[in-house]
């Protein structure tokens, strides 16, 4: 509860910092005498700002799931393959049809991140379950792999420019008109919700779960289609953001445990909140040029978690 | 009435269930013992529906498990499984809360909370309801597991061998609230054991397994002798009796 409102608190304070923060100078009084202010507003500090939120609580929240569907806290999506799966259908698409509409490149990212996903749930079903840091090391070089197949394929067609834009997340050109497929990715975060008990248990293990009655395999794969969907729509929209989806979930599962009903809501919270306060950083430090959001958070993230690995934890949850 | 029909069962291209029929009967405790690696947990497994049938049916109740569906059995049987996994970062309460899953599908009413408090408070955890699971001792957490299964209030309850980790005091209560089920609601259980006195004292019904097969089935004190303990554990531990009281002898 405590974690809740400071939170929600923190993002409110650093929506107010993203909306007055950037190359153009903008005050909160120039808003009462500057018509061109508003715009400024309107056209980009407000779409930044909520592209910043929507990523950062989505992939969070993505984090979560996939941690729970193969119980292991090391694992996160942009790591173990379907960001680079994503990328994968989106160069393709580019490199095949290129003057294909956004809604059709979308729809093949997401097809190929679903398949690069269930690769990954395929390939760790191998591994001996007394191992479990396998998993995460698979997944990692599973992602390189795939990334690597990004990069060869790129360089085949000459596309090797867009791989920064889609692998290295940044918001320094959203604008009004550019980010509005976020949308659904928050719309399919919020509804993995309502499947919030379904996803806790999951997390019991198998057994435990068609115990429950469960429909096991549905839920998976439900989960996973939410993960692939919500992963695509970020690499094409803003870029994939490494590690967001590993540190946040983590850093809840240690204060709050691990029952999604209650921390879902501040998994999405504490995720928005990281990235919102990394682009905010980036775009301060050196002033007017911008350190991409990854970056920071890569740094912000790491001295985060290490503190609080190495405080003492409490008995009860 | 759980029924198995020519049930066989390989893994790995070996056998461990041999075209195995039974009758688990409707009301009561059925004990199922047998060696290690007779195929208990496997058959479990199957009627719970955790792996899929190769060959042979399972029918609760006249219900074909393979066709009757999933959640709705849930509300049904639960299962007790002798390995656990590894448990999330939950409080007992949650974990006990689950078990009503099945009939509330996470939105708990205030029945469900009642029902979560009393298995609460039958297992001896309401104190420490709001203590994360992987804080608790080996016993601690079977009996946090267990309370789950009991909250899940479902007509028949598998349990693999439930006492692993209790102490005798734990194993008691356990044993006789398993009886109270059975005499007041009519619940049907099936215990895996491996204490042969506590299926001599508390099953009403014995079913013995060895190498894939049924080997006995009967009330417990009939099937119990001597000579089956030889024949199917191969070991000489003796059977006394004790007025009409049988007790197995574990000592050289
Ligand atoms: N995954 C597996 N791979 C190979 N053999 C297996 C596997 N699972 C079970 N078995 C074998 O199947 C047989 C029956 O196993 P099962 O777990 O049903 O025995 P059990 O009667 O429950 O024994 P215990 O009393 O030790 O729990 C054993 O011989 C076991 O080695
Ligand atoms: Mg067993």
């Amino acid at each position: 509860m405590r974690l809740g409102l400071l939170l929600g608190g923190g993002l409110f304070v650093l929506g107010l910092l993203s909306l007055f923060v950037g190359v153009i100078p903008l005050q909160p009084v120039d808003l009462l005498r500057d018509p061109a202010a508003w715009e400024l507003l309107r056209d980009s500090r407000v779409p930044r700002t909520l592209a910043v939120v929507i990523t950062g609580g989505a992939l969070a929240v993505c984090g979560a799931l996939l941690q729970s569907m193969v119980r292991n806290r090391f694992v996160e999506p942009m790591t173990t393959g379907t960001g680079q799966g994503a990328a994968l259908g989106i160069l393709f698409a580019t490199w095949a049809a290129p003057e294909a509409g956004l809604l059709t490149k979308m729809a093949v990212a997401s097809t190929t991140a679903l398949l690069a996903s269930v690769g990954f749930l395929l390939i760790i079903q191998r591994l001996p379950p007394t191992q479990p840091l396998l998993i995460p090391l698979v997944g990692l070089i599973y992602g390189g792999v795939l990334g690597a197949g990004v990069t060869f394929i790129a360089y085949q067609g000459d596309l090797i420019q867009y791989i920064d834009v889609w692998m290295n997340g940044e918001f320094s050109g959203v604008l009004r008109g550019r980010y509005e497929l976020l949308w659904v990715a928050a719309f399919v975060a919020v509804l993995t919700y309502m499947a919030a008990d379904q996803f806790a248990i999951l997390g019991l293990g198998r057994t435990a779960s068609i115990n429950l009655g469960l429909n096991y395999e549905q839920v998976m794969i439900v989960g996973l289609l939410a993960i692939s969907v919500v992963t695509a729509l970020v690499v094409v929209t803003v870029g994939a953001i490494p590690f967001l989806g590993l540190v946040v979930p983590n850093i809840v599962a240690r204060y709050a445990g691990d029952n999604l009903r209650r921390t879902l809501p501040l998994i999405a919270s504490g995720g928005a909140a990281l990235v919102l306060a990394s682009d905010v950083i980036g775009r301060l430090l050196r002033h007017p040029f911008e350190i991409p959001v990854g970056t920071v958070m890569g740094i912000l993230g790491a001295v985060i978690f290490l503190w609080l690995l190495y405080r003492p934890r409490s008995h009860a949850l | 009435m759980i029924s198995i029909r020519n049930v066989t069962y390989d893994i790995a291209g070996k056998p461990v269930l041999c075209d195995v029929s039974l009758d688990l009967p409707r009301h009561g405790v059925t004990a199922l013992i047998g060696p290690n690696g007779a195929g208990k947990s496997t058959l479990l497994s199957l009627v719970a529906r955790l792996m899929p049938l190769q060959s042979g049916g399972i029918d609760i109740d006249g219900q074909d498990i393979t066709t009757c569906d999933t959640g709705a059995l849930a509300r049904v049987l639960s299962i007790l499984p002798q390995i656990q996994d590894a448990a999330p970062r939950l409080t007992v309460s949650d974990l006990v809360a689950f078990g009503r899953y099945p009939h509330s599908r996470g939105r708990l009413t205030a029945e469900d909370h009642r029902i979560v408090d009393n298995s609460l408070d039958a297992f001896r955890l309401s104190d420490m309801r709001n203590r994360a699971l992987e804080t608790l001792s080996g016993g601690q957490r079977q009996n946090a597991l267990l309370a789950m299964i009991f909250a899940q209030g479902t007509d028949y309850l598998l349990l693999d061998e439930p006492l692993n980790n209790l102490d005798i005091a734990a194993a008691r209560g356990l044993m006789t609230q398993l009886r109270t089920l059975a005499d007041e609601q009519q619940r049907s259980i099936v215990i895996v054991l491996h204490d042969i006195n506590y299926a001599l004292a508390y099953a009403d019904h014995l079913v013995v397994m060895t190498e894939g097969r049924v080997a006995a089935t009967g009330s417990p004190k009939e099937v119990i002798s001597q000579d089956l303990i030889n024949r199917i554990y191969r070991t000489d531990a003796a059977v006394i009796a004790i007025g009409d009281r049988r007790l197995v002898d574990v000592g050289p």
